[in-house]
């Protein structure tokens, strides 16, 4: 049996992490405290930019610091109403086409993104998918500490996530399929014998091009 | 005595010029070797909108369209996609001018529920511009993308299965045809294959319909293709077409066309080179060195951007199969070319184009399916070339694909034909599950790729070539490898393919060069 390996932000939805973000930032206990946080994440915006261009492990890092403070329970409250206000709104009309013809080809269809799981496993339920690879909070003592457990997904760290998925499944890396809009990704894309450019940045598509890789997108058929 | 268009050379003829993708080449041929030439374009239609008129007001064993319409049905009118005609018909395209007149003729009587679907089957989608090309800017503003758009064979939700034959074929269309009161086809007939039952039932169908007929076996089985009595292909069709003809209201419109693809400055290319003028000679050899020396993006956008002054021929309207008959004959009219004993050694120059490059690359399994597909099967009666003998084509086979339309079609060529050649072995072992491919799938769907399927079919569209054809000596390329892939031979030139080729063949063998373009097919006895 194969797998089908999707990266998510850019790829079958058009948010990216920042979103979900502001969604829990935006939602606190108190109008203040929402604002205290808002106003936190501001400063840091030139940092995140920075780390966005430079480290896409480090801008992880730097995002998810936001949710320190955050108790568990609204983390998991909120994950509902994020991901229906949020992340359904933002699927690509094709995303659960794509996704129900990889699981009748009887392909494992795996998300593996930088996002966090408690989201993840919600868009994964509704999109069909069989495995969620995503990062995950550090919580102590019922609170968000603001840092990531190890392994954090990001970068190449996912083409050794994917790698290391296929070999616990019993999945042959050459039969399985990959799909991401990023050139960040483009060590995922390499480990599988199928990769796929969706909705693709401008250097990833012309990487595609150059190795023959489809170039696809999930938003309505092009004119 | 032999056809004014076939011509037998001697030691004073011209060198002929002949095609090499997207380049011309002068050949030197033997004195003794015959060329055929294909037809002068017959002579248009004086009044194409009359014609039209004419047609879907006294149609062949239908009641005339008018008499088919109340207001409030439900109308879908499919067209032909780009595939044809070859190149493209410079504007009006004949089903702009097709379109018009039935459009009108639904508003009249207060049809207003239209659908208009491009029937790509599992041809690429075509884009805006290029259907605006074909169904003109009134029509296109009007209609697109709501109300006119591609077929999409892949949309589990919009396909329909009717029935089955009593063969097993599956027949499986398009919903909104399916569910249409009165399903109105605009065909423009290229060739002898085209229309009839095609148009719907291959048109609008998927690949759960397409598997019945485009396989080794069917495909292996057509002596020609151009000649639907003789074709298993065509015969599965009509099984088909005559199951959804029960099932739907179908009324054909089917327009045939002359073979003018050259406009005045290039219409010496269809000529016989000893009857050239100064002028002439001298245009073809500038046009020669000019494409020798010009870039690849160039030379396409040369032809490319040169629609075709095809002059429509014929309008006929009504019952498919009544329709279909007049329409093959005024083919015919156009195209056969009387032609007396099978050749030895046959000569085809390939040209740039092909039904599924149309604005991209030929690429080298289109290539293969010019050689064993089409240009073989440009005869009626025996085929133009011995079984056993040799086919010299000129083209360079340059490994390039057009990375959006035929992405599947690299894997296919780079991945499974350097494992076997043998179409049957393709069809059981990789066939249905390339097919699926989900990434390529979606390709197809959203972007302007052919369907994962399209490969293997063009595979199989050269089975019966492959299966009659001794050998195939490919002159000009530019890699040893994709002829090799193909399983071709490589000569550096003419004179030396032909001494290849005379080394399997009987002594004084019959050389024939087919010298086409424009389009022509040979009416061949023995």
């Amino acid at each position: 049996m194969a797998a089908s390996y999707f990266d998510v932000d850019g790829t079958l939805v058009r948010t990216n992490l920042i979103h979900p973000t502001l969604y829990y930032l935006t939602h606190q206990s108190t109008p203040v405290r929402s604002l205290q946080r808002l106003a936190r994440a501001a400063l840091r915006a030139p940092e995140l930019l920075w780390a966005e261009m430079h480290d896409r492990r480090l801008f992880n890092e730097m995002l998810f610091s936001a949710y320190e403070g955050i108790s568990q329970d609204r983390l998991h409250i909120l994950a509902d109403d994020a991901f229906e206000s949020v992340l359904k709104k933002a699927i690509y009309p094709h995303a659960r086409d794509l996704v129900a013809r990889c699981r009748a080809e009887g392909h494992d269809v795996v998300l593996i993104s930088g996002a966090l799981d408690f989201l993840m496993t919600r868009l994964g339920d509704y999109l069909g998918a069989t495995h969620v690879i995503a990062n995950r909070l550090e919580i102590k003592d019922g609170y968000a500490t603001g840092r990531l457990l190890r392994p954090v997904v990001a970068g190449p760290e996912k083409a050794r996530l994917v790698r290391e998925h296929a070999r616990e499944r019993g999945h042959d890396l050459d039969q399985c399929f990959g799909y991401s809009d990023s050139y960040s990704d483009v060590p995922m894309l390499s480990v599988v014998g199928h990769p796929a450019a969706v909705n693709p940045d401008s250097k990833l598509k012309r990487l595609a091009r150059t190795y023959g890789w489809p170039v696809i997108t999930l938003d309505k058929a092009s004119a | 005595m032999s056809h004014p268009l076939v011509v037998t050379l001697d030691r004073k003829s011209a060198p002929r010029t002949i095609f090499a993708g997207d380049r011309l080449v002068e050949v030197d041929l033997p004195a003794g070797t015959r060329c055929i030439y294909p037809r002068p374009p017959i002579a248009p239609l004086k009044d194409v909108d009359a014609a039209i008129r004419y047609a879907i007001n006294h149609p062949h064993n239908a009641e005339p369209l008018h008499a088919k319409l109340r207001p409030g049905m439900k109308v879908v009118i499919a067209i032909d996609d780009i595939s044809l005609p070859l190149p493209p018909m410079r504007r009006p395209d004949i089903r702009e001018r097709v379109l018009t007149i039935v459009l009108e003729m639904l508003a009249d009587h207060g049809v207003e529920d239209i659908r208009m679907i491009i029937a790509t089957s599992i041809h690429r989608r075509m884009t805006s511009d290029e259907i605006c090309h074909i169904v003109g800017k009134k029509i296109h503003d009007a209609y697109y993308p709501t109300r006119l758009f591609n077929h999409d064979a892949e949309d589990a939700k919009n396909m329909v299965e009717i029935g089955t034959t009593d063969h097993g074929e599956v027949v499986e269309l398009n919903r909104y045809a399916v569910e249409s009161d009165l399903l109105i086809y605009v065909n423009l007939n290229l060739v002898p294959m085209d229309g009839g039952h095609k148009s719907v039932t291959v048109g609008l169908c998927g690949y759960k319909s397409l598997r019945a007929h485009h396989n080794p076996k069917v495909m292996g089985n057509c002596w020609s293709y151009m000649d639907p009595k003789k074709s298993a292909l065509a015969t599965s069709v009509e099984r088909m077409g005559r199951l959804v003809n029960k099932k739907l209201n179908v009324f054909t419109i089917e327009t045939t066309i002359n073979n003018r693809m050259f406009d005045r400055p290039l219409e010496f290319l269809a000529k016989n080179e000893d009857d050239l003028s100064g002028l002439e000679t001298a245009a073809l050899k500038a046009l020669t060195a000019t494409l020798s020396k010009v870039p690849q993006p160039a030379r396409q956008a040369i032809f490319n951007r040169v629609p075709a002054p095809y002059g429509t021929t014929g309008v006929f309207a009504g019952e498919t199969e009544a329709v279909h008959e007049r329409t093959l004959a005024r083919c015919y009219e156009q195209y056969l070319v009387p032609v007396k004993g099978q050749a030895d050694i046959l000569v085809c120059g390939v040209p740039y184009i092909s039904p599924y490059n149309v604005n991209s690359f030929l690429n080298p399994l289109l290539v293969q399916c010019m050689v064993n597909g089409y240009l073989f099967n440009l005869y009626k009666g025996v085929p133009l070339l011995k079984k056993g003998g040799t086919m010299i084509i000129t083209h360079p086979c340059t490994d390039q694909f057009d990375k959006e339309q035929h992405v599947s079609y690299i894997e296919f060529v780079h991945n499974m034909l350097t494992e076997t050649r043998d179409a049957m072995e393709l069809h059981k072992r990789y066939e249905a599950a390339y097919a699926s491919n989900p990434a390529y799938v979606q390709a197809y769907r959203t972007g302007h790729a052919y369907h994962p399927a399209h490969p293997f079919f063009m595979w199989y569209w050269g089975e019966a070539g492959r299966k009659h054809t001794g050998r195939v000596i490919v002159v000009g390329a530019d890699n040893e490898y994709i002829p090799k892939i193909m399983g071709w031979e490589t000569a550096r030139s003419m004179h030396e393919a032909l001494e290849m080729a005379k080394d399997t063949a009987p002594r004084s063998p019959e050389i024939t060069l087919f010298h086409i373009a424009p389009l022509m097919m040979a009416d061949v006895t023995v």
